[in-house]
C-alpha cells in the first residue's frame, strides 16, 4: 500500500487526517476527504481508518461505464472527473470501502497517494510508503 | 465576510414538529459564535424569568467560525436557562458534536417548546426528522440508548449523538447530555432541560466544504498550530489526561476530601492519573480535529456475580474532576470503587461533579445526626462506594422527600434540611475539584457559570503563592481573564489551548483565513462585551452574589497558602458587586 495503516491501535478518532486531505485540496470541511475514521462500533472499540489500497487491478476501475478512472501503472487510479457520470458504480465495486463520495460535486473522491494524511497523523497510525510500486510486491 | 454556513441558524420547534433554516450574519458577524451568538438567541428567544422547565425555555447548541478548521476548536456551546441555579445554563462539550454541527451546515440550533411523546431527532443536512421515542425512553443506560440510535441511523463516523438518561427523563436538576459516549454537557441540568421537553436525543452529521479566502495561509497557519498543539505544552493531557492533577493538587494541599474536611489522605495515589493509567488505562481518544487525545478509558474488568470465570469488561472514561467528585470527595480509596461510581453515573446520565458534591453532603448530614437513615435510606460513609451507588440510583428514582430535594442539588436540600455551611455549592451549583485559595472561591462564585474555567482562579492562587494583591485588584484580574475567556468560547476552543489562541496573534491570523478581519483590541473589546451580556442576563435572572450565600467549610479547611481570610473574601464580593452595577448590569 502506498499510504499504509501502520498502527491501528493508536488512533484516537481526531480525524486530523481527514481534515488534512481536504486541506491539501485547498478547502476545509469534509466534503472532499479522500480518506476516512470510523468508530470500530462505538468509540470504545477504538477506530478504523479506511484508504485505498492502491489496487493494480482495481475494482473500482473495472466497474467504472465511462473509464473515468484511469489505472495507474504504479497500483491505484487516477479520476478523470469530466468522464464521471456519477453512477457510483466505483463506490459500490470497492471491497474496503475506500471510495468516498462528494455529494456536492457527484463525483468520487479518489486518493492521489500525496500522503499528506499520514505526515500530519499525529499518532504515527498512518505511514506513506513512497516506495511503493517502484518494485515487486 | 462570514459565508452563510458559518451563520445559518435552524430553529426546532418540538411542539410542532416543525423547524426553520435562517441565514443570520448579523448575529455570527457580531458576536463571532459560540457563546457569544448563544447569549444574544438566548435574550431573543427565552422568555424573562421563565421557569426552567416550560417548554418556553430554550437550548441552544452554537459552535463558532474556526470549528472543523483550526486544532482544538473542538467545542460546542449549549445556553439554556438552568433547573440548578433558575439562572444562565452554560455548558461546554467536544466529541462529534462541534464539528457534526458546522458539517450539517450550522452555526447554531435553537430548540422550544415540548414534544406531545418522546422524541428523537435526526438532523443530516437541511433534514430534520422527528422520530418516536418511546421505546428508548425508559431504558436503564444512556449507553445502550446510544448504541440503538448508531445502529438505526446513517453517517458512522462523522455524527454525534448526544442523547440523556434517566435522570434527565426523570428531571434531576443535574442531570447531563451525553455525547459520544466519554463527553458531556454536564454541568447545569441540560439533561433535564431535554426530558422536560420529552427530548431523548439527537442525532446530527453532515458533510460540507468551507472555501477559504487564502488557502496557502491557511496550510501556513494550521501547521504553526498544530505544531503548537502538538508540543510539551499539551503532553500532560495526552500522557495522562487530567487526571494528572491529582497528585500535584493533594501534594499542596488543594484536593478536597470527604466534603472538604480535608486535603489529604491516603486515596490519592490509588486514585492517581498515574496508577489509572498503568493499570486501568484502555484506550485513549480525541475529540475531531483535536491531536491531544486527552479522553483517557478505563478498561474494567468486573467478575460476575453469578457464573465463575465470566467477566464483565467495561470501557469507563475517567476525567480530573469526576476523580475529585466521586472519588475523593466522597472518601474514596480504591480505583476499582471510583470506577464503578463512574459508570454508574454515566449510564443514569447525571453529573458527575454535582453528584458526588451532592452524596458528600449528604454522608457528612448523617455523621452531625442533622438527619437519619430514614432519609438517606442507606448507612453513607466516606469509602464506602457500594452505598454510594444506591446512593446515585436513589437520586435518579426519589423513592422519599429527601431524594426529591437532593435531586434539586445541595442548595436546595440543604435549605429544608439544614448544613447549608458545609453544602459546597457556590450560585447552586456544586463546586469543582480545586481549594487552591481565595481566586478559586470568587472564580466560581462570582464567574458566569460557576465553572473553574470561567477565569481560573485556582491558576492565579497557584501562580500567586499567598501572595494576594488588594482584593479589588484580583476581582479585576478575574473579570479581565474571563472576559478574554470569552473570545475562547465563542470561536469555540477547548480551554486546553488556552495558552494558543489567547495569544490574541494565533487568533487574528486564523480569523483572516476565512476572511474576518479584527485586531487585538477589537477582540478584547469583544470579549468584555460578552462578558457583560452574559451579566446583564443574569442579573436579569435575579442573580447578585452575596457574601452569606458562601458554604463556610471554605474557611473552615486550610488551604495551600493557608487558611481563606473571610474579611478578604468580603471586600472582593463587596467590590465585585459594585463593577457589576456600574459596569456590567
Amino acid at each position: 500500500m502506498r499510504i499504509e495503516i501502520k498502527d491501528p491501535d493508536r488512533c484516537v478518532g481526531c480525524e486530523i487526517c481527514m481534515l488534512a486531505c481536504v486541506r491539501r485540496q485547498g478547502f476545509a470541511g469534509l466534503a472532499k476527504s479522500k480518506i476516512a475514521v470510523h468508530s470500530s462500533g462505538g468509540m470504545e472499540k477504538g477506530f478504523t481508518v479506511l484508504v485505498c489500497r492502491a489496487c493494480f487491478d482495481p475494482p473500482c476501475a473495472a466497474v467504472c461505464p465511462t473509464n473515468a478512472l484511469e489505472v495507474r501503472k504504479d497500483g491505484g487510479v487516477n479520476l478523470i472527473s469530466e468522464k464521471c457520470i456519477g453512477c457510483k458504480n466505483c463506490v459500490e465495486a470497492c471491497t474496503v470501502n475506500a471510495v468516498f463520495w462528494d455529494s456536492e460535486t457527484n463525483k468520487p473522491n479518489i486518493c492521489t497517494y500525496c500522503g499528506f494524511c499520514a505526515m500530519n497523523c499525529p499518532h504515527h497510525v498512518l505511514y506513506f510508503n513512497k516506495e511503493w510500486g517502484k518494485r515487486d510486491v | 465576510m462570514f459565508e452563510d454556513k458559518f451563520s445559518r441558524v435552524l430553529y426546532i420547534d418540538l411542539s410542532k414538529k416543525s423547524f426553520t433554516i435562517k441565514s443570520r450574519p448579523d448575529l455570527f458577524e457580531k458576536w463571532l459564535g459560540g457563546t457569544g451568538v448563544g447569549i444574544q438567541i438566548l435574550k431573543e428567544e427565552c422568555p424573562k424569568n421563565v421557569d426552567p422547565f416550560s417548554p418556553d425555555n430554550t437550548v441552544i447548541f452554537a459552535v463558532g467560525p474556526i470549528t472543523s478548521l483550526y486544532p482544538l476548536a473542538s467545542k460546542t456551546i449549549a445556553i439554556f436557562k438552568s433547573p440548578l441555579t433558575g439562572n444562565l445554563g452554560e455548558s461546554h462539550a467536544g466529541g462529534r458534536s462541534a464539528v457534526s454541527i458546522m458539517m450539517a451546515g450550522y452555526g447554531a440550533i435553537v430548540i422550544k417548546g415540548k414534544s406531545d411523546i418522546p422524541v428523537y431527532l435526526s438532523i443530516f443536512d437541511n433534514e430534520v426528522r422527528f422520530h418516536d421515542a418511546r421505546a428508548i425512553w425508559g431504558i436503564k443506560d444512556a449507553i445502550t440508548v446510544g448504541k440503538i440510535i448508531r445502529q438505526k441511523e446513517t453517517f458512522s463516523g462523522q455524527r454525534s449523538i448526544m442523547r440523556i438518561g434517566r435522570a434527565g427523563e426523570n428531571l434531576v436538576s443535574f442531570a447531563s447530555l451525553n455525547t459520544e459516549t466519554y463527553r458531556h454537557f454536564g454541568r447545569l441540568g441540560l439533561g433535564a432541560v431535554f426530558g422536560s421537553k420529552n427530548l431523548k436525543a439527537i442525532v446530527i452529521a453532515g458533510k460540507r466544504t468551507i472555501n477559504l479566502s487564502d488557502p496557502k495561509a491557511y496550510l501556513r497557519i494550521y501547521k504553526n498550530i498544530l505544531d503548537e498543539t502538538t508540543s510539551s505544552l499539551m503532553k500532560k493531557y495526552h500522557d495522562l489526561g487530567t487526571a494528572a492533577n491529582v497528585l500535584p493538587l493533594h501534594e499542596i494541599g488543594g484536593l478536597p476530601i470527604e466534603n472538604l474536611n480535608r486535603t489529604s489522605y491516603e486515596g490519592a495515589i490509588e486514585l492517581s492519573g498515574e496508577n489509572l493509567a498503568q493499570n486501568y488505562l484502555g484506550r485513549r481518544i480525541a475529540c475531531t480535529g483535536c491531536p491531544v487525545a486527552c479522553v483517557h478509558i478505563a478498561a474494567f474488568r468486573d467478575p460476575h456475580e453469578e457464573e465463575k470465570y465470566f467477566y464483565k469488561t467495561s470501557m469507563i472514561g475517567y476525567d480530573y474532576e469526576p476523580i475529585y467528585s466521586l472519588g475523593t470527595m466522597l472518601g474514596i480509596k480504591d480505583a476499582k470503587g471510583f470506577l464503578k461510581l463512574m459508570d454508574r453515573t454515566e449510564k443514569l446520565g447525571l453529573d458527575a461533579m454535582s453528584s458526588g458534591v451532592a452524596l458528600a453532603w449528604a454522608t457528612e448530614m448523617l455523621n452531625k445526626n442533622l438527619i437519619t437513615e430514614k432519609e438517606t435510606l442507606v448507612k453513607f460513609s466516606f469509602g464506602n462506594w457500594e452505598r454510594y451507588i444506591e446512593g446515585l440510583e436513589n437520586i435518579v428514582s426519589m423513592p422519599n422527600d429527601f431524594y426529591k430535594a437532593l435531586a434539586k442539588g445541595t442548595s436546595y436540600a440543604s435549605k429544608i434540611y439544614g448544613g447549608k455551611d458545609f453544602a459546597l455549592n457556590f450560585g447552586k451549583n456544586e463546586m469543582p475539584g480545586y481549594h487552591t485559595g481565595p481566586a478559586a472561591h470568587l472564580g466560581w462564585f462570582l464567574g458566569a457559570r460557576h465553572s473553574h474555567l470561567d477565569n481560573a482562579g485556582y491558576s492565579m492562587d497557584q501562580s500567586l503563592k499567598g501572595n494576594y494583591p488588594r482584593p479589588e485588584k484580583l476581582i479585576d484580574n478575574l473579570i479581565e481573564e474571563e472576559a478574554n475567556r470569552q473570545i475562547l468560547s465563542s470561536l469555540v476552543v477547548c480551554f486546553f489551548a488556552r495558552a494558543i489562541y489567547l495569544n490574541f496573534d494565533n487568533t487574528i491570523n486564523c480569523l483572516k483565513t476565512i476572511g474576518i478581519d479584527l485586531t487585538k483590541e477589537e477582540l478584547k473589546e469583544l470579549g468584555m462585551e460578552i462578558y457583560r451580556q452574559k451579566m446583564s442576563y443574569k442579573t436579569q435572572e435575579g442573580w447578585l452574589p452575596n457574601f452569606q450565600d458562601l458554604p463556610k467549610r471554605i474557611f473552615e479547611t486550610s488551604a495551600p497558602f493557608g487558611k481563606i481570610s473571610e474579611e478578604y473574601m468580603n471586600k472582593a464580593i463587596d467590590y465585585f458587586r459594585k463593577r457589576l452595577e456600574k459596569d456590567f448590569r
